[in-house]
């Protein structure tokens, strides 16, 4: 089957500084795939390129066969890519409510599809018409992941969803992207090794903006080998 | 002791919120009382000079509170306000001297005002609203300092430094008897002549309520939000779909039309447009003192900020005078209560408000700003 997703030799520049070295990389359709990597190893520039945040300096990424490397970046997400970013990514002076309603196609919302993200995520509901900014850390991540499936995407980017969580908040995240891979593609940035493990079906290890590992999850989570040979040299296995 | 500091924080929260809750009904009952005194201030206030303050208020309003949708909402830092404000009162003006005190002319006139400085947005916006705020803050003000000249210089249109003089439609004249009792004389309500001047103020006070609540509409719909996430980050807002050059560029279009129509109800109350009085740039620093001071971003603010700031420049050295003749026995409090000092008391009085209300008086009140 085609991949949802391809990156072939992609090169990105941050002003002076060149951070991707040609990614190439295949997004297979359905389930989590997980690009891991060190602090600074280029995982979030690659999230960022495929969005049109930055843009590439060469090389293709196509989705579903088209290049969207030239497309800015409204262009992209209405194509029906998400992206949650690191930081969540919430806007904290709306309401939980205009939050998850900015990211639907006309204002209106799926009424089976919201009590679906009310059952993943207890909070939203909850919260409903609290400002997003009155939200706890785990509360605005999921927040942040309810807007993104609020309408059906084709691809959800996140980065980093765990970073600064609270174990259990973890606990719950799995589950719930476990639920949402069900009807979609995710594409997920990863530090934390027992999340990514827990989740992701193939993985991608960069390291200096560079893809320097590929292959199935199951493969890395079984073979010390390979765990000390990419992960120790690009991440700590948590 | 993390549950303890948890719940203290949650107590805190919450104290807060009712705070809040608190301090927006106070803005609620607060603007919902200067609307009610603008609606009855021809019988509340009959004197001239509170009915020029009165109008003057309706028309700021509205004027602030288009601004306040591109700075407040839309995060856009502009000072061609002033510009699109003038054009709307250029263009009546311009027509009323032309084509005599007629509707018509005011129609057309203002009409062409509203387009003008609706295409002069779009180009503006289109062109420049790419590059980097602070870019486009000089961009808008070159721009309108090019309107300031080009007033100053197009005397046979504008009448140069002198302004146009011209007159209004006869409806709106003091002479005319809108209601007549048995003896043919103006019909009197609780002691005021129902007169044209009544007529011009009504006809100034509905138009500015109009505009101000179809402004409020819009920050209340759902591109409200979308200003407001463009506001808070842009490239979120462009990561969940929105172009934000092309909402930038209609909300500048919008509130350039807006601050048109305030230009239009200026000059049809005053009689008179001149460059002083439309495109100065001491009427932009009020516009940004009065968004600052009711809160950006609130539109509520608007209405207080042009109060407060209208009253001031218009009765505070007056009650400085009364401050000082009172207390003439006492030594030094007499000399600095001089009205002559009345600039040093108002930015006093600026940089208090600024210091206990930092996100302005309804913003603070509503618990607006400040968030991340």
């Amino acid at each position: 089957m085609a991949p949802v997703l391809r990156l072939e030799d992609v090169h990105t520049d941050i002003g002076q500084y060149q951070i991707l070295h040609g990614v190439s990389l295949d997004v297979p359709e359905g389930g989590v795939h997980v690009i891991l990597g060190r602090n600074g190893a280029g995982k979030t520039t690659t999230l960022r390129t495929i969005m049109g945040l930055w843009k590439a300096r060469r090389g293709a990424i196509l989705f579903r066969g088209e290049n969207i490397s030239r497309l800015p970046t409204p262009d992209i997400a209405q194509r029906g890519i998400a992206f949650v970013p690191e930081n969540m990514g919430i806007f904290g002076g709306l309401t939980v409510e205009e939050n998850m309603r900015l990211a639907t196609k006309d204002g209106r919302f799926d009424a089976e599809r919201l009590a679906r993200i009310h059952d993943i995520f207890p909070a939203i509901g909850q919260f409903w018409n609290k400002p997003a900014h009155a939200l706890s850390g785990g509360q605005k991540q999921m927040l942040a992941v309810s807007r993104a499936i609020v309408e059906r995407r084709e691809l959800i980017l996140i980065d980093e969803p765990t970073k600064g969580l609270a174990p259990s908040i973890i606990r719950n995240m799995i589950a719930a992207f476990r639920e949402i891979a069900e009807e979609t593609t995710i594409l997920l940035v990863e530090q934390n090794f027992h999340f990514a493990k827990a989740l992701g079906q193939t993985v991608a290890v960069i390291d200096d903006g560079g893809i320097v590992h590929r292959g199935a999850m199951a493969e890395l989570a079984t073979d010390v080998t390979l765990q000390s040979r990419f992960l120790s040299l690009s991440l700590e296995a948590h | 002791m993390l549950q303890a500091s948890a719940s203290g924080t949650s107590a805190r929260k919450a104290g807060r919120t009712r705070g809040h809750q608190g301090g927006r009904f106070v803005v609620y009952a607060l603007v919902g009382l200067i609307g009610l005194a603008l609606a009855l201030a021809p019988f509340l206030f009959p004197d001239v000079r509170s009915q020029e303050v009165a109008a003057r208020i309706c028309v700021f309003i509205v004027l602030v509170a288009s601004y306040d949708l591109l700075i407040g909402y839309t995060g856009i830092v502009s000072f061609a306000h002033t510009m699109f404000f003038g054009m709307g009162a250029y263009g009546t003006a311009i027509a009323l001297k032309s084509m005599g005190p007629g509707f018509e002319a005011i129609l057309i006139g203002g009409g062409a005002g509203i387009i003008a400085a609706l295409v002069l947005a779009l180009l503006i916006g289109l062109l420049s609203l790419r590059v980097k705020a602070i870019f486009f803050a000089m961009v808008t003000l070159a721009a309108a300092s090019v309107m300031m000249v080009l007033a100053s210089q197009l005397s046979d249109f504008t009448g140069g430094e002198d302004g146009i003089t011209y007159s209004i439609p006869r409806l709106f004249s003091p002479a005319f008897e809108l209601l007549t009792d048995a003896e043919g004389k103006a019909l009197r309500l609780f002691g005021v002549p129902l007169n044209g001047k009544i007529a011009l103020y009504y006809f100034v006070f509905i138009t500015a309520l109009v505009l101000f609540l179809a402004l409020l509409r819009i920050v209340a719909s759902p591109l409200g939000s979308v200003l407001q996430a463009i506001r808070e980050n842009e490239m979120r807002a462009e990561a969940i779909g929105y172009r934000v050059v092309f909402y930038r560029t209609a909300i500048f279009c919008i509130a350039a039309g807006v601050a048109a129509c305030a230009g239009i109800l200026r000059a049809v109350w005053l009689k008179y447009t001149g460059p002083e009085v439309v495109l100065s740039f001491d009427i932009m620093i009020d516009i940004l003192l009065m968004v600052v001071i009711g809160g950006m971003g609130t539109m509520l603010g608007a209405v207080i900020g042009v109060v407060l700031m209208t009253l001031a420049q218009y009765y505070l050295k007056d009650l400085m005078a009364v401050g000082a003749e009172a207390t003439a026995s006492l030594p030094i409090v007499p000399d600095l209560l001089n009205p002559e000092r009345w600039l040093l008391w108002l930015g006093l009085c600026f940089i208090l408000l600024v210091y206990f209300f930092p996100a302005g008086i309804a913003g603070t009140m509503m618990g607006k700003g400040g968030h991340k």
